[in-house]
């Protein structure tokens, strides 16, 4: 298990691998869907920098009180939608890692590759127990886009369990599962359709 | 005029809905944790700590509370018909300024979002007109990530199973990875391509571990539940012997020229519950076997 602090550096995720499992310290910044089209579509600047620090494909739920924000549960979104903006997003921004629902593809891990970040996965579902890593609203950017979709800037201790996906050398764990799959897959859809035939 | 009362009830049960799960669910997840190796089994275990924490805190356990689906059966005497519609938007108003439920409800044309989870044909409400003397309101939460990966087709009949047997494999296969596994699978068949879209989703609200009365249906879900599980894609796509924890087959019966197809996906997490409204005023959520009323 490996401890990450923000800011990351290179060298801290130099010996980090798929399938290993993280913990983070320090400031992770939510962004999804639109964040990362109006920063490498519309060439908008990202309001806070995020270089060496984290960012979380998450949208919470809120609540503000005696004007602080609280996070009543946060947890990933579906990374695989900003597969076509992450490349991008990770060479302007120079984030080090990126936390998310799920897998990312080939451009993801190449950007990982030519900029040394690293993709994890946070297992998704678990909103509620995860507030309790978060020990600050530090701030929001962008709160017009709607609450799911702003960036909420955001102190955080021992944020995981994160499972490295992509790694800084660019080996991408999806391609081990969906291998297997896509080599699986054509079999079994005909050995259904034979039993099928005996169902009628 | 809306009854505070049923206002209240109303607040309870979604709240209920949203923060713990049904006991067939929390059993299937149970065991797959019993099951399960390695990181696998490390995240299953780390799930399951979040559900108790959840329905311990009272803290929707996912922070996506998706889009909120009534299914409501009733009858036209039932002394709550006339207040149900305003009494679900009135107390989704409430739960989303109230922290409990994420504002989700976005105007397609303007990317606005509404802020309190209303909004055209949301939350979505579906009626169901009998004889019963009981109402009875059933609750789904059809989060985004398992929401995006839905399919369905309208094929020629006589490929129409075949057919079927692809879609899912494809649906699920390609797509269930990343739509927060171990999944749920709801499969529809029917004439046309709404019903067997319905049908898929009302197939994610029969218990886990229930099959189809039909034996041959049966004998397909099951077929394709240990198929699906032979894929090796495992919780959350981390590779495990759990990649779907059932699959339901609705169906209706077809035109002679059409054969419509869906499936519709559930997340691990499956927010369902039935509340069921008494003549006398008393309200119970069966799912979860919590009396709202003092039945």
């Amino acid at each position: 298990m490996f401890r990450l602090k923000t800011p990351i550096s290179d060298d801290a995720i130099a010996e980090i691998s798929i399938g290993d499992v993280l913990f983070l310290d320090g400031i992770v910044v939510t962004a999804r869907d639109l964040a990362h089209k109006l920063i490498v579509e519309e060439g908008k600047e990202c309001p806070i920098n995020l270089n060496g620090l984290a960012i979380f494909h998450a949208g919470p739920i809120v609540r503000k009180y005696n004007n602080e924000w609280f996070i009543t549960s946060i947890g990933p979104t579906t990374s695989y939608r900003m597969e076509p903006y992450e490349y991008e997003f990770i060479k302007r921004t120079g984030v080090k890692l990126i936390i998310g629902k799920g897998f990312m593809g080939d451009k993801t891990a190449k950007a990982c590759k030519d900029f040394k970040a690293i993709v994890a996965l946070y297992p998704g579902g678990c909103g509620a127990i995860t507030s309790l890593s978060i020990k600050e609203v530090i701030g929001v950017y962008w709160l017009e886009l709607g609450v799911p979709e702003a960036l909420w800037v955001l102190k955080v201790k021992e944020l995981g369990p994160l499972i490295v996906t992509i790694d800084g050398k660019g080996n991408n764990l999806r391609n081990y599962v969906m291998n297997n799959v896509n080599r699986l897959k054509d079999k079994i859809t005909k050995e259904i359709c034979n039993h099928v035939s005996t169902l009628l | 005029m809306i009854s505070i009362n049923l206002l209240n009830v109303m607040k309870e049960f979604i709240k209920i809905v949203v923060t713990s799960l049904p006991s067939d669910v929390m059993n299937a997840l149970e065991k797959v944790c019993e099951n399960e190796e390695s990181v696998a089994k490390y995240v299953c275990d780390y799930m399951l700590k979040n559900v108790y924490f959840a329905s311990r805190t009272h803290r929707p356990l996912c922070q996506d509370t998706g889009i909120l689906m009534f299914f409501i059966k009733t009858n036209i005497k039932s002394p709550h018909i006339g207040d149900l519609k305003e009494v679900i938007i009135e107390a989704v108003r409430e739960l989303s300024r109230e922290g409990i439920l994420r504002p989700n409800s976005i105007d397609p044309f303007t990317n606005i979002n509404t802020g309190d989870n209303t909004g055209r044909y949301v939350p979505w409400i579906e009626w169901d007109l009998g004889n019963d003397n009981v109402t009875e309101i059933t609750l789904y939460v059809a989060g985004g990530g398992s929401s995006l990966p839905a399919r369905a087709l309208v094929v020629p009949p006589i490929r129409g199973l075949y057919e079927l047997v692809r879609l899912v494999l494809d649906t699920v296969g390609t797509y269930g990875l990343n739509a927060c596994p171990p999944l749920i699978v709801g499969v529809g068949i029917g004439a046309t391509l709404e019903v067997a879209s319905t049908l898929s989703k009302k197939a994610l609200l029969r218990p886990i571990g229930v099959r189809n009365s039909n034996p041959k249906v049966a004998e397909l879900e099951r077929l394709l539940l240990s198929k699906l599980n032979s894929l090796g894609i495992g919780p959350q796509g981390l590779t495990g012997k759990t990649f779907v924890l059932d699959v339901h087959i609705e169906y209706g019966f077809r035109h002679p020229a059409t054969f419509a197809i869906a499936v519709s996906l559930s997340c691990w997490a499956l927010r369902r519950g039935t509340l069921v409204l008494y003549p006398n005023g008393k309200a119970y959520v069966k799912t979860h076997g919590v009396k709202l009323e003092g039945v």
